[in-house]
């Protein structure tokens, strides 16, 4: 994994610190050449990594993608699945089963024929299998070394114990995908522990890390007990904690910690991209 | 450990679900759900003994607390049964779909001594808790209006329904999305008591009202608006926001930050003239687990201490939801007018 990876947050309106920042960034991303145009900003700067959530625009950029091969030789996107307001919305409207026959692709219940919720009903595995292929569909002919899931869904499946699911989306991702599977947590410690349980070990694990220890769920003493003990491959988001630390000392703060592999973050200007890489890469590693 | 037990397994069901059961206080012995699906993912990947008969869940396990997430409609009767014996009831909002069903499940649960709370969760929201403190430390002075808003994208299209579209069951943005700002102004700012002037808008929906729209008077005799559309896309999720007028400033008060305009400075509160922004980062309620937002976990963590120190709950009691109920009956009935 690379040091410094490009989130995208800003490009879909998600500010955790101010629902008018949410909508000015709302406005300046209505098009998806000007999301395009600070990709390619940041790639000038030299980060090849995007990570980023299956929101239904992600599939334009990577049309784009595949239509300029050249400008982004060695791109790689981390895909971060599912986009979960897209089945929160859904779940609400056509509840659970509805949801399912929604997102799954259509013709599983032609392979199936009749019996296709039946069957699904059993197979939970299979069921997870096919939304993963359905999420993943958009970014056929990119590199993605490495594939998330969303804290939304990783958080969901720690509380309710079933960590089981955990050890099948590990081997479908390493076998249908041969990337490197990645869980985005607001939990950390707790799913370092989960996942071990299951047999998953040094997993990618992308958490909140920063100063205040927001949304850090336990309290930032175990965080860094766990930075400094555990075996896992961290990246840290919300490092700056929406905003309420200036970038030094958070990046001084995050310095701390050798393990921390890369810190993901997002900004909407070359000037906010190149100050923020910069100090990442003078204070960590 | 406290045992506990959930019922209804949609979206805010299996959230709390999580929520319970990585709670460290509390085994979460069974979930209860008429979907095979879900009931046989929690079969398959935990632990947890799965009914489709709610009765039999609470005779089975005489659990110590339920959480009822099921449709409105189903709250009374499940809510009565659960008291009857002797279970503590954490219950989904909107409360009942009568005022007169939520007055008998206040009065038996007070009977009972037994903890009762309603998910109205904005309440575990630090920057709302702040509000109403600087509105008790009386910043803005004498109070001349309020605003109660909040716009979503839930309904954005015409589409065939469910309970959520049927006003009889509790659907529509009256009882669904507007009854958290009611609580929220109700338990900030005051209790309302007249409704003076309503309009029901449906947008999309056919049967139910996508915006709300009225004009309310509370008990101090203060008056103001609420504002509320669940079909208004520019927002990406649920927006909820409180502002409040005195005669010494203003406050605009969201999940997110806490504006305040002073025209004279507040020194016991270190406000100064003009404005000041404070940050949800500053108000943040710490959680030992995170699934979407604070405000969930801390609100089942509030419940889960009160059940076991036997004590009643500060925040979302029975009585406060009830309340809550009655504005919505008397919205309703200032629209027909």
């Amino acid at each position: 994994m690379e040091k410094v990876l490009f989130g995208d947050n800003q490009f879909f309106a998600v500010n955790h610190l101010s629902d008018e920042k949410s909508r000015a960034q709302s406005i300046r991303f209505k098009d998806d050449s000007s999301i395009i145009r600070v990709l390619d900003q940041s790639i000038s700067l030299g980060i090849n990594t995007f990570m980023c959530t299956t929101h239904d625009r992600i599939a334009n950029i990577c049309e784009h993608i595949r239509q300029n091969p050249g400008g982004y030789k060695n791109y790689k996107i981390y895909p971060c699945m599912p986009y979960a307001h897209k089945y929160a919305n859904a779940v609400t409207e056509l509840g659970i089963a509805g949801t399912i026959k929604k997102y799954v692709p259509g013709n599983i219940f032609g392979t199936f024929a009749k019996g296709g919720m039946a069957y699904l009903n059993k197979d939970f595995v299979k069921l997870m299998e096919l939304l993963v292929d359905a999420e993943m569909k958009m970014f056929t002919g990119i590199s993605t070394p490495v594939i998330f899931i969303q804290n939304v869904l990783v958080d969901l499946i720690l509380g309710l114990k079933m960590y089981d699911v955990f050890a099948a989306y590990d081997s479908y991702i390493r076998k249908k995908y041969n990337s490197e599977p990645g869980y985005i947590t607001m939990n950390m410690p707790a799913l370092v522990d989960a996942l071990n349980v299951v047999g998953i070990e040094n997993p990618v694990i992308c958490s909140s890390i920063n100063k205040i220890g927001f949304r850090m769920a336990g309290g930032k003493e175990i965080y860094e007990k766990y930075l400094r003990e555990k075996e896992f491959r961290p990246i840290a988001m919300q490092v700056l904690a929406a905003g309420a630390l200036q970038p030094r000392e958070a990046i001084e703060y995050i310095a701390r910690f050798p393990k921390i592999e890369s810190v993901l973050f997002g900004a909407s200007t070359k000037a906010h991209i190149e100050e923020t890489k910069n100090l990442i890469e003078a204070n960590l590693f | 450990m406290i045992k506990g037990t959930v019922t209804g397994l949609g979206k805010m069901g299996l959230s709390h679900a999580a929520i319970v059961s990585a709670h460290q206080k509390v085994d979460m012995v069974a979930v209860c759900d008429t979907s095979s699906l879900v009931l046989n993912a929690f079969n398959k990947f935990s632990k947890v003994k799965t009914y489709t008969d709610y009765q039999k869940m609470i005779d089975g396990e005489k659990p110590d607390f339920v959480v009822i997430a099921t449709p409105t409609k189903f709250h009374y009767p499940m809510v009565k049964y659960a008291l009857e014996n002797g279970v503590h009831v954490f219950c989904e909002k909107p409360f009942t779909l009568t005022t007169r069903q939520g007055d008998e499940l206040t009065e038996l649960a007070s009977r009972k001594g037994l903890v009762n709370q309603v998910g109205f969760h904005n309440h575990f929201i630090g920057t709302f808790r702040e509000l109403r403190r600087l509105l008790g430390e009386n910043v803005l002075g004498e109070l001349v209006h309020f605003s109660g808003e909040a716009y979503g994208p839930v309904v954005t299209r015409e589409k065939g329904s469910t309970w959520r579209s049927n006003s009889s069951e509790g659907g529509g943005c009256l009882y669904d999305y507007a009854s958290h700002v009611i609580n929220l102004i109700q338990e900030i700012i005051g209790r309302p008591q007249k409704i003076k002037g309503t309009l029901l808008k449906s947008i999309y929906s056919k049967g139910v009202e996508d915006a709300v729209f009225s004009l309310l008077q509370l008990e101090s005799g203060l008056t103001g608006t609420l504002l509320v559309n669940w079909s208004d896309e520019t927002y990406r999720k649920m927006s909820t926001s409180l502002t409040v007028q005195g005669k010494n400033g203003k406050i605009i008060c969201d999940a997110t930050e806490i504006k305040i305009y002073l025209k004279k400075a507040v020194p016991s509160e270190k406000l100064e003239k003009g404005w000041t922004i404070k940050y949800i980062t500053d108000f943040a309620i710490p959680v030992d687990f995170y699934l979407r937002g604070e405000e969930y976990s801390a609100q089942i963590d509030s419940f889960v201490d009160c059940v076991d120190k036997k004590q009643q709950p500060q925040y979302n009691t029975f009585e406060q939801a009830k309340y809550t109920d009655a504005v919505i009956e008397m919205i309703l009935e200032d629209a027909k007018k």
